[in-house]
């Protein structure tokens, strides 16, 4: 190889690590070496002034282990991520198709979908939390007019869980539905003047042409949906305080608890490394299965 | 007007928020018949393609085909297929899906749907592409499926949108024969849309050419090339197109009359020339030169000259022509019958 096309060469590589350094360093410096941190602060106890710090290999996570409100909050965790993800994206799928159809004000109902994702989290709780009130709440005002009894829906294990998820589909759904709506607006409109000449009809054309074209978005969303069903806990700070008794609270609140209102960090670092653990897998599993139904353009 | 034509376009037009689409369209086709619908863009022969699809609906007019009123059927009542001046295969679906696709909707039996497809993949030559997905084939091969896709459900009015216009020139030669042989061994009548004038000349047995949304002259490839019934088509057809000259630069013609004559029909002057002109360009095809010439009254002049020619730009050739060659306009642009 000649010196001129070596050094070509190296100009290239150094110019490609240039362009993915700041990337690098950031991420490093705010995601990866905070993940090894929290690894290595969950294998110490947690010290008092009488006993300092010191190296207890996998206790705290066996503590967690034999601990019953962790397997309640992992419970109540599976059962929001079970319904808020495919609710959230099936009506955010439902939302897109109808808004990207030829309807008056398309734009009005466009913006109305997707207005709650414009409000902030803790916004958006205040609001439901006016909306669940018992008695003077909205909810209780329109049971009243039909006859129905007072329900304290934040206030009950039986209801509180599924007021919180609520609260999340609602706020989610809209900021889907945008990413559906643009992947819509990608598909050609041919495609489906080529699907009615051979007279496919309007579902047809959906679950084979649509639906399959659209994969791609949905393995996007299905990852962040999945994500954010640990990551969005900001309303359960005003609407139930994880309560009552734990009926309502969330992986990652109980985390927020155990380090800031426990400092209990050595068991908030084990529960944190954990978290990180189940998504990876999850978030892996989930492109793997997809990659292969997917069509990339 | 007679209604025993295969696909009848009586009177049909279309408007968008009050600009004009198309107007006053009056078409008969037989069937077997290659049409072609040609004319520059915005000439609204896309739309009149669309409307006797079925994709759009006229707000006036009827459209009758095979002896059925169709003009307010849907799309896939209508019983014709079409390709896509973009293909429009679906990308997620694999050569033989995209093919068997309207079988499928239409629930045919898989064995008979196979049978088709591979007798479609046959004449189109796409043997061996069965699982290969669009994006892995080249722009050929894409028009191919798409081709295989218009003629497996066997149809016998195909329609086609400027089905070559993606493609390179050569290929687009080829696929020309290729088209024109299927229509023949198939019998399928086919409406063809296209701004190419070559391309509707050599392959239509009828050509329907259109200006501003309405039709300007239907007829075969001959009769418009060699009685334009207006200056708009003699400068449309051909290549080169007819050469315009003011009636008033030539002995015998008065000044309201425009002049038509043809590139072959001109020839260099020995002795009497009618016109002198300057030398703009010289274009060599190999079994001839093409010679552009100006003059001040004439537009388009060419002068064809067997094998190679040279002359200088800017050297002023006489030239001349025969009375019998000419193409007479009135002034508003409509032929007059030679006296």
């Amino acid at each position: 190889m000649s010196d001129l096309a070596k050094l070509e060469r190296r100009r290239r590589a150094i110019f490609g690590w240039l362009l993915l350094s700041p990337a690098a360093i950031l991420l490093s410096l705010f995601a990866f070496y905070p993940s090894v941190a929290t690894l290595w602060s969950s294998l110490f106890s947690r010290g008092t002034r009488r006993r300092p710090t010191e190296f207890v290999g996998t206790e705290n996570y066996t503590d967690l282990f034999a601990d019953p409100t962790f397997w309640i909050v992992v419970k109540n965790n599976l059962i929001y991520a079970g319904v808020t993800v495919p609710l959230s994206m099936f009506i955010a799928l439902s939302m897109a198709l109808w808004a990207n159809s030829k309807i008056s004000a398309k734009g009005f109902v466009r913006t109305a979908y997707f207005t709650p994702t414009v409000l902030p989290m803790i916004a958006a709780a205040n609001l439901w939390l006016f909306f669940y009130t018992p008695g003077l709440g909205v909810l209780d005002q329109i049971g009243a007019l039909f006859g129905l009894p007072s329900v304290n829906w934040l206030g009950q294990p039986e209801t509180a869980l599924w007021a919180i998820i609520i609260v999340t589909v609602w706020k989610e759904s809209g900021f889907f539905m945008i990413f559906y709506l643009a992947a819509l607006q990608t598909i050609p409109v041919d495609l489906r003047e080529a699907s009615d000449l051979e007279g496919a009809g309007r579902w047809t054309y959906t679950r084979r042409i649509v639906l399959p074209m659209l994969m791609p978005t949905t393995l996007f969303i299905a990852v962040n949906a999945m994500i954010n069903s640990v990551k969005l806990i900001d309303h359960l700070f005003i609407l139930t305080k994880g309560g009552p008794s734990d009926a309502s609270k969330l992986l990652l609140y109980y985390i927020w608890e155990q380090a800031f209102a426990f400092f209990d960090a050595p068991h908030a670092a084990a529960l944190t490394i954990l978290v990180l653990l189940v998504l990876g897998i999850v978030a892996a599993v989930q492109f793997i299965l997809m990659e292969r139904r997917t069509h990339y353009q | 007007m007679s209604k025993n034509a295969f696909v009848v376009l009586d009177n049909i037009g279309k408007r968008w928020k009050g600009q004009l689409g198309v107007e006053h369209i009056s078409l008969e086709i037989e069937e077997g018949e290659f049409v072609a619908l040609l004319g520059p863009s915005g000439c609204g022969k896309s739309t009149t393609l669309r409307l006797l699809a079925g994709l759009e609906v006229p707000d006036e007019g009827r459209i009758i085909i095979d002896g059925t009123d169709v003009t307010s059927m849907p799309a896939a009542k209508r019983n014709l297929s079409m390709v896509f001046q973009s293909y429009a295969l679906f990308p997620h679906l694999s050569v033989a899906e995209n093919v068997m696709f309207g079988m499928k909707v239409r629930r045919v039996p898989k064995k008979e749907r196979l049978e088709k497809m591979q007798n479609a993949l046959d004449i189109t030559g796409l043997h061996g592409l069965e699982d290969r997905k669009p994006s892995a084939l080249s722009g050929g091969q894409r028009q191919r499926v798409a081709l295989a896709r218009a003629i497996v459900a066997g149809r016998k009015l195909c329609l086609m949108d400027e089905p070559l216009s993606n493609l390179d020139a050569k290929l687009r030669n080829a696929v020309r024969k290729d088209i024109k042989k299927l229509q023949s061994d198939l019998g399928m009548t086919i409406v063809y849309v296209t701004h190419d004038q070559t391309e509707a000349m050599s392959m239509a047995d009828k050509v329907v050419l259109m200006k501003d949304g309405r039709i300007e002259q239907v007829g075969s490839p001959e009769q418009l090339y060699s009685e334009p019934t207006t200056t708009f088509v003699a400068e449309f057809v051909g290549a080169p197109p007819m050469a315009l000259i003011q009636g008033a630069a030539l002995d015998g013609f008065t000044h309201l009359q425009t002049i038509g004559v043809r590139a072959e029909k001109i020839r260099v002057a020995t002795n009497n020339h009618r016109m002198t002109c300057t030398v703009t360009d010289c274009e060599f095809l190999g079994a001839e030169t093409f010679i552009g010439l100006a003059h001040e009254q004439a537009n388009g002049l060419t002068l064809k000259l067997d094998g190679k020619a040279d002359m200088k730009i800017g050297m002023q050739v006489k030239i001349t022509f025969d009375d019998q060659d000419l193409h007479v306009f009135d002034p508003a642009g409509q032929r007059v019958d030679p006296r």
